[in-house]
């Protein structure tokens, strides 16, 4: 799985042609504990890299999902809409958040790999 | 200020407990299994809460102080028995809620069991009014540890024989390994349960035996939407200072016999907002679809104009939904009133409900 990209904000990219597939980490569910609610972006709709693109809630908070790159969305995964749990046991897999058609691939060059990930993890376990 | 740890602090570790700042203590907020697993746990089986940060202040007197306390609570206490409890606040002249507390007449006495953040300024307060005329400790030697649920009762009378004969909110001394406990059949979580005060070398022992009996440590996240599932109030949230108990919608828990007398702190208002009504009143709040609205959402009637806002909000687990309690416009306040609600800039539809939105009712005791 080397073609898997990280983000500060704890999110994977997986990038498959020009389509990128996002979702958040399993350190990110960890932190933010069990998942009750999961938004995510308009089918069509544009985002920007490191803008908000989501939102997923615990009972305690709630908190913004961010996308690591720009692009078109052309995809997302109802299932965790509707089933916020499944977050919590799969979350880099069949867990993903949206696609994206992207736009600069070259904006995942400033993305981590998965070593630097886990030790960026490691040292902000907050 | 160092943050304080309670005699269950080590436990806690050894559970994998997720530790956050609560009213000057480290407190867990949950364990290794969750917060939606640990609430259910205590629903269907049994789940011991940590509670000891809460304050413990036993005064003690006879009749003389039960004629004082009768000023400052709106409880008849003098018709109160020995060991039976009530559910009351601290209020000031305007009765706006200082404090919300459970209180219980012993035979010394009484056990007054407040908020961790509230209670050295409740203890500072009462002792004012009271003039320092009775011996009050607010005794932080004890621990206090709460055990909720249905198995809560078998479990606890394996550990400490005797106390399933008890009723719902009244209690009692017992021994645990020779030391004197204080135990009540209440609790926050809209289930049976019961509460101990046990002196703090003597706390995890008892906690151990009561989870090698099936129970389990449960945290404050779980605490959290147990009471709000069961409608209960969070104090500096549900209720503080701009509210009061007719605002709260708890006029249930003031006496009536008090009432007609009139001679408690902020009797004046009290009487006056039970003959003329209130203009903001707290309700049950059920968004329609998945949206959790959390404190300090605002809430908007069907012509867009600002009606009230969310005090807690949630998403309940054994209602699989989320909830949420919040203070409206009286005329807002029926059941089945449609309100919206703005959640990241987005407007939500929601139902005005009655609370509990779980319920289960409290044994009663057996026999």
């Amino acid at each position: 799985m080397s073609d898997v990209k990280y983000s500060k904000e704890h999110e994977w990219i997986k990038l498959e042609g020009d389509v990128a597939t996002i979702g958040i980490t399993k350190h990110a569910t960890e932190m933010l504990g069990d998942i009750v609610f999961a938004e995510l972006p308009e089918k069509g709709s544009n985002v920007e890299k490191d803008g908000t693109a989501g939102v997923v809630e615990s009972t305690k908070a709630a908190s913004d999902v961010y996308t690591p790159v720009s692009g078109e969305v052309v995809d997302t995964n109802q299932e965790i809409v509707d089933d916020p749990s499944k977050i919590n046991q799969d979350p880099e897999n069949s867990a993903w958040f949206f696609k994206l058609k992207i736009k600069d691939k070259s904006e995942m060059d400033s993305l981590m790999n998965k070593d630097d990930y886990d030790k960026f993890a490691k040292e902000n376990n907050t | 200020m160092e943050t304080k740890k309670t005699s269950l602090y080590q436990l806690h570790q050894d559970c994998n407990a997720k530790f956050v700042e609560f009213a000057g203590y480290q407190m867990p907020i949950q364990y290794s299994e969750g917060i939606v697993e640990e609430h259910k746990f205590t629903r269907n089986h049994s789940g011991i809460f940590d509670v000891s940060h809460m304050g413990q202040l036993f005064i003690y007197g006879g009749d003389e102080l039960i004629k004082d306390l009768e000023k400052i609570f709106p409880l008849d206490l003098n018709n109160l028995k020995i060991n039976h409890s009530k559910y009351s606040f601290l209020m000031d002249k305007d009765a706006g809620i200082q404090d919300d507390l459970i209180i219980t007449k012993i035979n010394e006495g009484f056990l007054i069991i407040f908020n961790a953040a509230c209670k050295y300024n409740d203890f500072k307060i009462l002792k004012e009014l009271l003039n320092e005329k009775y011996k009050m400790v607010l005794d932080e030697n004890r621990s206090l540890i709460a055990i909720q649920g249905p198995k809560s009762s078998q479990i606890l009378n394996d550990v400490i024989d005797g106390v399933k004969d008890l009723n719902f909110m009244s209690g009692n001394w017992f021994l645990f390994d020779n030391q004197k406990v204080y135990i009540t059949r209440s609790g926050y979580t809209g289930e049976d349960g019961f509460e101990i005060s046990i002196p703090n070398n003597f706390a995890e022992k008892l906690t151990r035996e009561l989870i090698n009996k099936g129970s389990k440590l449960a945290g404050l996240g779980a605490r959290d939407t147990l009471r709000l599932e069961a409608g209960l109030c969070l104090y500096g949230h549900d209720l503080d200072k701009d509210k009061t108990p007719v605002e709260a919608n708890l006029k249930w828990a003031i006496s009536k016999e008090r009432i007609s007398k009139g001679d408690f702190i902020g009797s004046d208002i009290i009487i006056k907002q039970l003959n003329d009504g209130v203009s903001k009143i707290r309700v049950g709040i059920k968004p329609e679809g998945r949206i959790i609205a959390r404190e300090k959402t605002k809430i908007f009637n069907q012509s867009d104009v600002h009606i009230g806002e969310i005090t807690s909000g949630t998403f309940g687990p054994s209602v699989n939904g989320p909830v949420a309690m919040g203070y409206v416009e009286n005329e807002f306040s029926k059941k089945n009133t449609k309100v919206f609600l703005e959640v990241r800039g987005k407007k939500y539809a929601a139902n005005i409900c009655s609370l509990p939105f779980y319920k289960k009712s409290y044994v009663k005791g057996v026999n």
